[in-house]
């Protein structure tokens, strides 16, 4: 068995090479309480920092996604202790300085990018920060999209931006204000609320198992992508 | 449990070993005829015989019928059995009840998807924030529900209809679920995606706002509404950031390791366990919604699984001590496409949407061998027909067998640039272990994935247990024998939303007072377990499941600091 060594919170362990970081600690003997959540890269709960043996800098991961490497020297750090602004989605409107107003902080941003460096979905962060600035609610909410919110990038910004938070206002202000409304389903809501497919469902709700069975089979198959 | 808790291997670093590329240039040959058809669907009888032969559920000896309790006789696993047929953490003399540390209108147990929305909507029934409380046993948010990729069904189309969900979705569980529940799920379908759309959830749009919708298994209408391969995440996000804005208050790391009831017979809070400290806390409260989520880390049958480090069937566990009834516990669900290569990511989701997208099953040989969209229990039995019934599988370095999915067809259907636009999830997690799915295949084997069953609930989310309601994949009943795809994300939704306002009604009732606090039901338990002879060994709730290194576990000591 191929093996490699790792430091964990500076104490070295062996561990079998081919492990996410998350299974080498489970294998050295961790039990985790907090930092694992999802283990699948998901929930952002796995947030870990790490240097190379022969390396000055530290490097960001999450640890469920990430393979131990020889001479690992690694923490995780599943929480990060960062205030939110306190907002009422309905009162507040996509206004180009609504995020400077519940953020100002993000005017501190000296442009130095270690947000960006550190975050392990490889998310253009600090460009979102700028495009807050600028007041581009829908820059910041597409650049974001795919944040984990681990608050990796919250823990190293020298200007104390809580570049997640940030996000998270973006998008629902776009998708409550900037994206178009779907007029089919408003139509079909108010539909149901009509009572339209009462009557269906009624007589569905009571057939018997044959009946549905024939139906079922017999069901007309929407042509479309995968099909 | 041998598939799930491998971490004595080793193996290359980056992309496919020589052995595996040489298969995939097999995939390559026949991808431009699979392009012009797929393999037809099946018939009923088709896939009646498929199951039987070759779905775990009907492998004889998983199963044995529950010996004491509400639901005694019944059939379930094994993994489920032990621990229903298990003694409490805790006995009644241990814990105070006379110091209440919390006293609420409403508790919530389990702070994924489920327990937001019933917390949410049983502020919106009109309590005050203060008067609920979210308890939760990792982090909140950290679920399934934040980990669903492909999508969430809603009858929101013209060419589609509620009644048009509901056939799918009582055929796709074998005719064995809950009319009511089934009809309620398609019913608030749409209005749960206009409340997303009112919270600024942003799902996938073309320009004129209309959602862009696909098929999942076994849909007959394309109703799959989605953000990116990200939708469980997007949805969480906006449900978790409503919560705080309004203020609910949240305790993390504290499961719930038993309900209370009182002397009136009825649930009336819980026991807390603060999972760092090894405190308890008391809450009561006058009406419970369990949301404690599935059973994944059960590891059924030793399948790896896609769901979280949390989902250990602890309400199961609890609900069963109070007398709610179980149904349909035989019913595994076993996604088909989980990953089965690179080893680190083995039983990791691949979301449907991929085939959803285009990418279609293939063997060692090169050969399609099923309808991509089938139902996902017939479609795992196919797959798993074909590694171990045909031997048509792909070996890994590690012995794990699964097949191709050709996900490189996506972008010869869709266009280039469709896998990193809309499945960004997917493509950074092989791409982080040196496989661009955009250019070569994954190796795919069904993964546990989802409870189908568990306790029952009327259309309200009341268990039948007075002051116990349930909401999402801990109850049962909504997708009898097996669930579609995007019907869980739904199912919250709808059961959350059912389940707290219900639970909100019911503590705001004139009839809503409690008794004297009591664990009498526990020690009722234990008796029964005693009487049927079960030894005392065995403990549940599980809380979190043993993933630690044989050994280390060798040489672990029990000593108290």
């Amino acid at each position: 068995m191929e093996t490699v060594r790792i430091y964990i919170m500076g104490k070295e362990y062996s561990v079998p090479a081919g492990l996410t970081v998350m299974k080498a600690m489970e294998y050295a003997g961790y039990k985790f309480i907090r930092g694992a959540g999802c283990r699948a890269g998901f929930c952002g709960a796995c947030g870990t920092v790490y240097r190379k043996e022969d390396e000055y800098k530290l490097r960001f991961a999450v640890a469920c996604q990430k393979l131990v490497e020889d001479g690992m020297y690694l923490v995780q750090l599943p929480f990060a202790p960062a205030p939110r602004a306190s907002y009422d989605l309905e009162k507040i409107r996509p206004s180009d300085n609504v995020l400077l107003k519940f953020y100002p902080e993000i005017a501190r941003c000296v442009a130095c990018n270690t947000c960006t460096k550190s975050c392990p979905q490889e998310i253009q962060v600090m460009d979102y920060i700028q495009a807050a600035l600028r007041g581009d609610i829908r820059r910041v909410a597409e650049l974001s999209f795919d944040c984990i919110q681990c608050g990796l990038c919250s823990m190293r910004c020298p200007a104390d931006i809580k570049h997640y938070h940030v996000a998270q206002l973006a998008r629902r202000l776009y998708g409550k204000y900037l994206a178009p409304k779907a007029e089919h389903l408003a139509q079909r809501v108010a539909e149901i609320e009509q009572g339209k497919f009462n009557a269906e469902l009624d007589r569905l709700t009571r057939m018997e198992r044959k009946e549905l069975t024939k139906l079922y089979e017999a069901r007309q198959i929407e042509e479309g992508v995968g099909v | 449990m041998s598939i799930a808790l491998t971490t004595s291997t080793s193996m290359s670093t980056s992309g496919y070993p020589d052995s595996m590329r040489e298969l995939i240039a097999k995939v390559e040959a026949t991808r431009p005829e699979r392009l012009k058809s797929s393999p037809p669907r099946m018939s009923a009888e088709e896939r009646e015989k498929l199951l039987r032969e070759w779905h775990p559920d009907y492998k004889a000896g998983t199963k044995r019928p529950l010996s004491i309790g509400p639901s005694k006789g019944e059939l379930v696993p094994h993994e489920v059995a032990d621990l229903l047929e298990a003694y409490p953490l805790i006995s009644p003399e241990e814990v105070d009840l006379s110091q209440i540390d919390y006293d609420v209108d409403v508790l919530v147990i389990g702070g994924g998807g489920a327990g937001t929305v019933a917390a949410l909507w049983a502020y919106y029934e009109g309590l005050p924030p203060e008067r609920i409380l979210i308890a939760t046993k990792l982090r909140w948010g950290d679920s399934n529900s934040i980990m669903a990729q492909g999508g969430i069904q809603a009858a929101d189309r013209p060419e589609d209809s509620p009644a048009i969900h509901y056939l799918d979705i009582i055929g796709g569980g074998h005719y064995a679920n809950k009319p009511e529940l089934v009809r309620a799920l398609a019913s608030d379908g749409p209005m749960i995606i206009k409340w997303h759309e009112s919270l600024g959830v942003m799902y996938d749009k073309n320009p004129d706002g209309s959602f862009v919708e696909k098929h999942g298994g076994g849909t007959s209408r394309m109703r799959m509404h989605s953000a990116k391969d990200y939708t469980g995440m997007e949805i969480m996000r906006a449900l978790r950031d409503e919560a705080r804005n309004i203020g609910i208050p949240v305790v993390e790391f504290a499961p719930a390791v038993e309900l209370l009831m009182d002397d009136l017979g009825q649930v009336a809070g819980a026991v807390l366990f603060n999972l760092e400290t090894g405190q308890y806390l008391v809450v009561r409260a006058k009406a419970t919604v369990l949301a404690t989520g599935g059973f994944g880390r059960l590891h059924i049958q030793g399948f790896p699984t896609t769901n979280h480090y949390g989902a250990t069937a602890d309400g199961l566990v609890l609900a069963y001590r109070v007398g709610a009834k179980l149904r349909d516990m035989d019913a595994v669900q076993y996604h088909p496409t989980g990953v089965a290569y690179p080893e680190a990511l083995v039983g990791q989701l691949v979301t449907e949407k991929v085939r959803g997208m285009g990418a279609m099953p293939v063997n060692r040989h090169g050969e399609a061998f099923v309808y991509p969209l089938e139902p996902r229990d017939v479609e795992s039995a196919a797959l798993i027909r074909e590694c171990y019934g045909r031997g048509n599988g792909v070996e890994t370095p590690t012995g794990m067998r699964g097949v191709w999915l050709d996900s490189p067809m996506i972008e010869e259907l869709q266009g280039a640039g469709a896998i990193k636009r809309e499945l960004a999830a997917m493509w950074r997690m092989f791409n982080r272990f040196g496989i661009d799915m955009t250019k070569e295949p994954i190796l795919v084997f069904p993964t546990l994935h989802y409870q189908n069953g568990g306790v029952e609930i009327d259309e309200h989310g009341w268990t039948g247990v007075p002051g116990l309601f349930a909401g999402g994949e801990v109850e049962g009943g909504v997708h009898g024998k097996n669930r579609l795809m995007g019907n869980s994300l739904l199912d919250y939704n709808v059961f959350g939303r059912r389940a707290g306002i219900a639970a909100a009604r019911h503590a705001k009732g004139k009839g809503a007072k409690l008794g004297k606090l009591t664990l009498d039901h526990i020690v009722a338990y234990s008796r029964m377990l005693e009487e049927a002879g079960v030894s005392n060994d065995r403990k549940a709730p599980l809380l979190l499941p043993e993933y630690r290194g044989e050994r280390a576990l060798a040489r672990s000591l029990k000593i108290r600091l």
